[in-house]
C-alpha cells in the first residue's frame, strides 16, 4: 500500500488540472468495477452495480493545492497566486514543479520585518531564466510543491497526502472488497481545495442515498499545536463536525459501532476549521446523510504532510467493514 | 468557407451597435430591478429569436430556435444589473434628503459629490458632502462612509424609500474609447445581442441576460439550472489596472505585474478567479481561434473576483464554463472606460469561436 501511496502523491495535480493523476487512478480502478465515467467537470466516477441496494457515494479528492502564474516579468521571474489554501509561510525557499516538468524556487522581495509573514504577492518563482523570452513558463501555467515521498517506516511524509491518502484508501478497499450491501459509487473528485466544487456536481449526478468522504484531518499532537483530540497513530478519525458540516448522527453511530465490533481503533474528531467533500454531498438536491472517515495528518497543506500507515490500514479496514452492512436510516436523528 | 469570406461577414462595431450600447449604459437597472435594461434587450433581440421568456427572478432567456436537433447546447450569459444604491429612509421630505445603502460593490470613496439618478423616471440628484470651505484639515483626512452621506434630490416628491439609484454619467465616446457608467456589464449584454444575429452550424445558442450578478451571481444560478446547457460562455467586463507605475525604491527595473488586464490588448480570457477555474478545453478553443484568425487576446490574471460562471459551472451535474471579458478601467465607479477595439475583438473572438465550436470540444478529457 505504501507503493500505491507513493505513486499517487508524486503525480502533480493541482485543482482544476487533475488529468495526470486521474489517468493513473483510472488505470487501476477500471478492472475492478462495472463502469467508469467522467463527468462534465472531470470527476472520475467508478461504479460497482447492485440493483436494489442503497446507493452510497464514496469520495476522495484527486486535487492538491498549487500555484498559478499571473505574470512573467522582463527578467524572467514569475509572479503567482494560490490555487487552494497555500500558506505563504510554507513558500519562501521552497521548490515547485510545473505540469510540464519545469522546476523553480520561490524567492521573495526584500526581507520583511521578522514579525511579519510576507504575502504571496511579495514572492516570485525563479526557474533559472534571465528574460521573459527564455522563460519556459507562461501566464496561466500551474505548479505544485516539489517534495518527494519519504518513508520513515511506520510513518510517511510527502506533499499531496491531502488527499491522495484518501484516494489510496478507496482504491485499496476496492481491491479487497468482495461483497457489499450497497451499490457503490467511488468518486475521485476534482477542485476540492478551491471549495468542494467537484463533489458538488458529482453528488448531483450520482444522487446517492448516503455518502462518505475519505479525507485528511489535522492533529493536536505536535508541540504547542492546536488543541485537538486527534493524534497520529491512534486510528482513523470519525468526523463529528468541522466548519463545513455536522456529520449525520446515524452515520456516526454506524461508524462507531462498526469499528468497535471489528476491533478497529478509531478516534472521534471535532475539527474547528476546514471542510470536506462530505459537505457538498450533504447539501445536494433534497439533502443526503453524509459522514467522513478522516486520516490523521500532521502539517496539512505544508509541502511535507505526515500520515501513519497503521491509521491508513485501519481506515481501509473500517471502510470495508462499513460497506458490508448498511446503516438504518429510517429512524429520526 | 475560406478565411476571406469569414472575415468579410464577421460582426463589426458600427454606429448602430454603439447606439444600442449607449441606450443600455444609460438605462437604470440596479441589481434587483433590471426591468429597464431587460426591456431594451427584448426590443433589440425580438427579430432574431423564436422564443424568449422572463423567469421568476427576472432573467431574460432567449432562444434562437424553438426546437432543434443540433447536438451542442451552448449557454451565453451576460448580466443586466449594475451596481448602485437604494434609498432606505427619508430624512427630510421637504428637502428631499435620503439615507441610502449600497447595492453591489462600490468603494464609498467614489460617492461624495457625484450626480445620481433615482427611480423609473431617472429623477436627478446628488450625493452631497461638505464644501471644502467648511471642512477642517482633520475632516479632510477622514474617509467618507455611506452612513455619513445623503442623497439630495433637490426638493421633495421625486423619489421614495425603496427606489434604486445609480450614477448619472451619460454615455460618451471619447477618441477610441467609451466612457460610461455600467459598462460592467452592459457591454457584455450588447455583445450577446450581436451574437444572436448570426447562425452557428453545430450548436444551439441559449442566451441568458441575467439578474443580480453584482449581489452574488444569483440570477445565473437559476438560469443555468433551467437551461441545463452542455457548456457555458460568460461575457463580462473585467477591471484593468494598467496605468503607469510609480517608481519604487529599488534597483530592479519597475514593472506593473498586477494589472489584472490591459486596455488595447484584446479580449481577456479567464483562467481562474475566486469562483471558477475555466475549463481548459474551452480556453484552448478560444486561444486557437484567436491565433488562427489573428485576433488579439490576453489572459486575465488569476486571482480574486468572479463572474456568473461561478454559479453556472456548479449547477446540476456540472457545466464546463469559461468567461471572456472586455477589459475596462475604473469599473464600479461613476465613469468606466473601455476601448472600442477591445469590444470589437471580443465580439469577433466569441463569434468565431462559436462558429468553430461543436460537440467535439467536450470529447477530449478535461
Amino acid at each position: 500500500m505504501k507503493d500505491l501511496l507513493k505513486t499517487l502523491v508524486e503525480i502533480p495535480a493541482p485543482s482544476g488540472y487533475e488529468g495526470q493523476v486521474r489517468k493513473q487512478i483510472r488505470e487501476w480502478v477500471e478492472p475492478l468495477v462495472d463502469e467508469v465515467r467522467l463527468d462534465p467537470l472531470g470527476n472520475l466516477v467508478a461504479v460497482r452495480k447492485q440493483t436494489g441496494a442503497p446507493r452510497i457515494m464514496l469520495v476522495a479528492h484527486m486535487d492538491e493545492i498549487g500555484l498559478m502564474v499571473t505574470h512573467v516579468d522582463q527578467q524572467g521571474f514569475a509572479r503567482f497566486v494560490a490555487l487552494g489554501g497555500v500558506m505563504p509561510i510554507h513558500c519562501v525557499g521552497g521548490r515547485v514543479r510545473f505540469l510540464n516538468g519545469v522546476q523553480g524556487v520561490i524567492g521573495m522581495e526584500k526581507n520583511p520585518p521578522s514579525s511579519e509573514i510576507p504575502s504571496l504577492e511579495k514572492m516570485f518563482i525563479d526557474v533559472g531564466a534571465s528574460s521573459a523570452e527564455d522563460c519556459p513558463i507562461r501566464i496561466g501555467d500551474v505548479a505544485v510543491f516539489d517534495q518527494s515521498f519519504v518513508d520513515f517506516g511506520k510513518r510517511v511524509v510527502s506533499k499531496a497526502m491531502d488527499d491522495r491518502v484518501g484516494v489510496a484508501v478507496l482504491i485499496e478497499a476496492l481491491r479487497r472488497l468482495e461483497k457489499s450491501a450497497f451499490e457503490m459509487y467511488f468518486v475521485f473528485s476534482v477542485q476540492e481545495e478551491v471549495g468542494v466544487r467537484g463533489a458538488t456536481v458529482a453528488a448531483f449526478g450520482v444522487e446517492p442515498d448516503l455518502g462518505l468522504a475519505i479525507d485528511v484531518t489535522a492533529t493536536g499532537d505536535t508541540p504547542k499545536g492546536h488543541r485537538m483530540e486527534v493524534c497520529l497513530g491512534k486510528g482513523p478519525a470519525i468526523k463529528i463536525r468541522d466548519a463545513g458540516m455536522l456529520a449525520d448522527p446515524r452515520l456516526i453511530q454506524w461508524m462507531v459501532q462498526t469499528a468497535e465490533k471489528a476491533r478497529i481503533p478509531y478516534q472521534r474528531e471535532i475539527l474547528e476549521f476546514g471542510g470536506t467533500d462530505a459537505r457538498a454531498i450533504q447539501l445536494s438536491r433534497g439533502g443526503v446523510p453524509a459522514g467522513v472517515i478522516s486520516i490523521p495528518c500532521r502539517y496539512v497543506h505544508a509541502p511535507s504532510e505526515m500520515v501513519d500507515m497503521e491509521d491508513v490500514e485501519n481506515a481501509v479496514k473500517l471502510l470495508i467493514n462499513l460497506l458490508r452492512s448498511a446503516p438504518r436510516l429510517d429512524h429520526a436523528h | 468557407m475560406g478565411r476571406n469570406t469569414e472575415i468579410l461577414n464577421q460582426p463589426t462595431i458600427m454606429p448602430e451597435q454603439m447606439r444600442v450600447l449607449e441606450k443600455l449604459c444609460n438605462a437604470l437597472a440596479v441589481s434587483g430591478n433590471e426591468t429597464e435594461a431587460r426591456r431594451l434587450v427584448m426590443d433589440q433581440i425580438k427579430p432574431y429569436v423564436e422564443e424568449m421568456r422572463t423567469d421568476a427572478l427576472g432573467n431574460l432567456l432567449a432562444f434562437q430556435k424553438k426546437e432543434s436537433r443540433k447536438t451542442l447546447r451552448v449557454m451565453i450569459a451576460a448580466h443586466l444589473d449594475e451596481v448602485g444604491f437604494m434609498l432606505t429612509s427619508e430624512e427630510d421630505r421637504e428637502e428631499g434628503i435620503y439615507r441610502f445603502e449600497l447595492v453591489g460593490g462600490i468603494d464609498p470613496r467614489w460617492l461624495a459629490g457625484k450626480p445620481v439618478q433615482v427611480g423609473a423616471e431617472h429623477a436627478k440628484g446628488v450625493i452631497g458632502c461638505k464644501a471644502i470651505h467648511l471642512t477642517t484639515a482633520e475632516e479632510r483626512r477622514n474617509p467618507f462612509t455611506v452612513d455619513g452621506l445623503r442623497v439630495d434630490m433637490g426638493g421633495g416628491g421625486k423619489a421614495k424609500v425603496g427606489d434604486w439609484g445609480t450614477f448619472a454619467t451619460p454615455f460618451q465616446k471619447i477618441g477610441g474609447s467609451i466612457r460610461a457608467k455600467a459598462l460592467d456589464d452592459r457591454i457584455g449584454v450588447a455583445t450577446a445581442i450581436e451574437l444572436l444575429k448570426y447562425e452557428y452550424p453545430d450548436l444551439d445558442l441559449l442566451v441568458a441576460f441575467t439578474v443580480q450578478e453584482e449581489v452574488g451571481l444569483r440570477g445565473a444560478k437559476v438560469a443555468a439550472h433551467a437551461l441545463n446547457p452542455d457548456l457555458a460562455i460568460v461575457l463580462d467586463c473585467t477591471p484593468a489596472y494598467d496605468l503607469p507605475l510609480q517608481i519604487e525604491d529599488s534597483f530592479y527595473p519597475p514593472e506593473n505585474e498586477k494589472y489584472n488586464t490591459r486596455l488595447g490588448h484584446g479580449p481577456a480570457i479567464y483562467l481562474s478567479d475566486r469562483a471558477t477555474i475555466s475549463d481548459p478545453r474551452l480556453v484552448a478553443h478560444f486561444v486557437q481561434t484567436a491565433e488562427k484568425l489573428g485576433i488579439p487576446y490576453q489572459f486575465r490574471q488569476a486571482g480574486g473576483g468572479g463572474t456568473d460562471a461561478g454559479a453556472i459551472h456548479l449547477q446540476r451535474a456540472g457545466i464546463p464554463s469559461i468567461s471572456i471579458s472586455v477589459p475596462g478601467r475604473y469599473l464600479h465607479t461613476p465613469a468606466s472606460l473601455v476601448r472600442i477595439a477591445d469590444w470589437e475583438n471580443t465580439l469577433r473572438l466569441v463569434y468565431h469561436s462559436l462558429q468553430r465550436l461543436s460537440a467535439d470540444v467536450l470529447q477530449t478529457e478535461r
